[in-house]
């Protein structure tokens, strides 16, 4: 099932199927470690539309709304 | 000879920076930090040479300005030595940097810095097999202790003697065979040279779509796109997506591939620092600590300074009468002394005892990491002010001193997005004008008063936020930051950082308040300052200031210390509340905090906006001054 990283509950381990976006969008996730195979740790979704932290590669990132709602994931069972 | 630091943001280059040329470039546990190059000479075992600490750079396609700054400086220059410094507990991401370095073909030694944080993650490196697998020297350190960084300058200088250059890549066949078609159609032209870089980084930027580069020979050559286009095209067609993600996706497959090959990973060590976040960034918690915090910043501020205050300023008044009984009341000489006086007592008495514990507070708070934690509660929030969660960092900097805070600003990616942040910060209350909150609102009416005024002035940056969103509406592209590890922050470096501020404080802000005051007593002495004070009479009697209070609102534009450390000078007395009411007292605190930024904030905002909106964010904050204090004086 594809869904938005906004849409992902804390916790689960989801894959990276596609960004949409521009190429500002991509090359910028793409320098955190974001990209398309990637798997990605949900640690807290957002609060009250807040941003979504997320663990890629051992390190932690804020992803603002408007940037999770641009990644589609794969949710790992 | 010439050693330049390139790495990503939060790696550590800074530090090393610093170890070797003294405390010069600020540090702090956030990405970002450094927004223009610093440089120093520096000596190691009788060996000179120049060191330069570039800004983070995630990558050699660059957006943000600081990332900008860094990519030109290495295309530039000539460095004899880059030294690629890595966060080791993220290596598989900084090796992606690592490649697009060695495509320039430099002299490059690697530092695996934090090697301690890589280790406590689990992350065991085997620096010599990814050395062999470079083909460049590997070099391990935790620099801000100092540790590994002779071994890291001796493998430098050896380097910079007999220089090696590697070109390790392999990308996949179909994309080699790309960048190999396009190398032969630049080493045909003369592109390669007069962009100063290789033939093969060129062509990788170009399939890449890098901006820069495509724009560069678009104006000299537009046909030799279409070839570029026509390469890109063929990427696309056989991998269906963009040619910039298949380059992407090829490095970061290939530094993933180094990385599984040279390292192993074991259990992580579970520390307390792990369960500070679900604490400190709960969505509910994460408020409630956010402002426990702050409180006890501002109580620490408040109570270290008021202890402080008094006594110093009674040690310097004691003078003045002394002063007046040898020479006179209304001679010349009396009034320079006076002038001395007034201004040294200001420096060391009212300002020091505040700025101290209100730095030393900051830089704490920098160099844990707990900056990126506040951007992140508070990116919803300023979404509604039409910002993101990373404004917040250029914001809470200005509360130490907004010409640092308007340069941060780089980190912010729209320009729009700069601009509002720049105009905010302005409106955020400097060092100095939090010593006047403290030592006229605090000291004269209470804690209780100052703490309502910080609220007050939040409250009004806000609104103002709003309005220019509104003037400007545009979507801002959203928060993408990276949330650092806790560190605790090194005792040694907290005060270095806190003397390199204060240094500025001291070198710049002391000459002027002296003389400032001198100037302040022979305008008295000439009865000139009273002409000065008609002429704004018109604002002063608007918010029902007394009159002489004018011209320490000139003085204030130069520095914002002054317009309060004159007030006492200007008013002729050492206790202010005898001469100005407490409605007075919060009127002038609320004008002096909005009110026309200082000369050196001006400066850097021409720099950074430009002078039209310079203009425009003078006008702006002016009026916003004159409305507020205006309502104050009616209100309070």
């Amino acid at each position: 099932m594809i869904i938005s990283l906004t849409d992902v509950k804390s916790g689960s381990s989801v894959k990276v199927v596609r960004i949409r976006g521009g190429l500002s969008v991509r090359q910028r996730l793409s320098c955190l470690g974001i990209h398309p195979g990637d798997t990605i740790l949900l640690q807290k979704c957002g609060f009250m539309r807040g941003p979504v932290l997320v663990n890629i590669h051992g390190n932690q990132v804020a992803l603002g709304r408007g940037i999770a709602a641009k990644i589609l994931v794969e949710v790992e069972a | 000879m010439k050693i330049v630091l390139v790495g990503q943001p939060n790696c550590g280059k800074s530090t090393i920076f610093n170890h070797v040329a003294g405390y010069k470039a600020i540090t702090s546990n956030f990405p970002g930090k450094t927004v223009k190059f610093s440089s120093s000479k520096m000596t190691f075992q009788g060996m000179t040479s120049e060191i330069v600490d570039l800004p983070g750079t995630y990558s050699l396609t660059s957006f943000d300005l600081a990332e900008l700054e860094a990519r030109k400086y290495l295309l530039r220059e000539e460095a004899d030595v880059v030294v690629n410094v890595i966060d080791a507990s993220l290596l598989g991401r900084g090796l992606e940097l690592t490649l697009q370095l060695l495509e320039l073909n430099l002299p490059t030694v690697i530092c695996l810095n934090m090697i301690d944080e890589a280790e406590a993650k689990g992350i065991i490196i085997d620096t010599e097999k990814l050395s062999h697998l470079l083909g460049v020297p590997v070099v391990t350190a935790i620099a801000h202790k100092g540790w590994g960084l002779n071994k890291l300058f001796e493998t430098t200088f050896k380097m910079a003697q007999k220089p090696v250059k590697s070109d390790f890549q392999h990308f996949s066949k179909d994309v080699e065979n790309a960048i190999k078609g396009l190398t032969g159609y630049i080493e045909k032209n003369a592109y390669a040279k007069e962009l100063n870089v290789t033939h093969r980084f060129l062509a990788t930027k170009l399939l890449e779509n890098d901006q820069h580069f495509i724009d560069e020979i678009k104006e000299t050559d537009a046909s030799f796109i279409e070839v570029v286009q026509d390469y890109q095209q063929q990427l696309e067609k056989c991998r269906e997506r963009s040619s910039d993600e298949v380059i992407s996706s090829e490095r970061h497959h290939l530094s993933m591939q180094l990385y599984e090959s040279v390292v192993k990973l074991s259990k992580p060590k579970k520390e307390f620092r792990d369960y500070l976040d679900s604490v400190l960034m709960h969505p509910v918690f994460g408020y409630i600590s956010l402002i426990g915090i702050l409180y006890l910043f501002f109580n620490f501020v408040f109570y270290v300074g008021a202890i402080l205050e008094e006594p110093l300023l009674d040690f310097f008044y004691q003078f003045l009468p002394y002063a007046e009984q040898v020479l006179g009341a209304d001679t010349l000489l009396y009034h320079i002394v006076n002038g001395v006086v007034q201004g040294l007592a200001g420096g060391i008495a009212i300002v020091l005892p505040f700025l101290f514990p209100f730095l030393l507070g900051l830089a704490f708070l920098e160099d844990t990491g707990y900056l990126p934690r506040v951007a992140y509660l508070m990116d919803s929030f300023l979404h509604r002010i039409g910002l993101h969660g990373k404004a917040i960092i250029p914001l809470i900097l200005g509360y130490g001193c907004t010409v640092p805070a308007v340069m941060a600003t780089r980190i912010l990616e729209s320009e729009r997005d700069r601009f509002i942040t720049s105009v905010l910060t302005t409106m955020i209350p400097c060092a100095a004008r939090i010593t006047i909150v403290f030592g006229l609102v605090a000291f004269y009416l209470g804690p209780k008063a100052a703490i309502f005024v910080f609220v007050f002035n939040i409250v009004v940056v806000a609104i103002a936020g709003l309005i220019l969103s509104k003037i400007m509406p545009e979507i801002t592209p959203g928060m993408i930051l990276e949330i650092p590890a806790y560190h605790m922050p090194s005792i040694k470096i907290l005060l270095s950082k806190v003397w390199l501020r204060m240094k500025e404080f001291i070198v710049i802000a002391w000459p002027l308040l002296i003389i400032g005051s001198v100037v302040l007593s022979l305008l008295k002495h000439w009865h000139l300052e009273e002409l000065i004070n008609k002429l704004i009479s018109p604002v002063t009697l608007l918010l029902g200031l007394p009159v002489a209070v004018g011209v320490t609102l000139i003085f204030g534009v130069l520095r914002k210390e002054l317009s309060m450390v004159m007030l006492v000078q200007a008013l002729g007395v050492t206790d202010i509340s005898t001469v100005m009411n407490s409605t007075q007292i919060m009127t002038f605190t609320v004008f002096v905090l909005f009110y026309v930024p200082c000369v050196a904030t001006i400066a850097v905002l021409i720099k950074e906006i430009g002078s039209k909106r310079t203009i425009f964010t003078i006008i702006f904050t002016f009026l916003i001054a004159i409305v507020l204090a205006t309502i104050t004086r009616i209100v309070y």
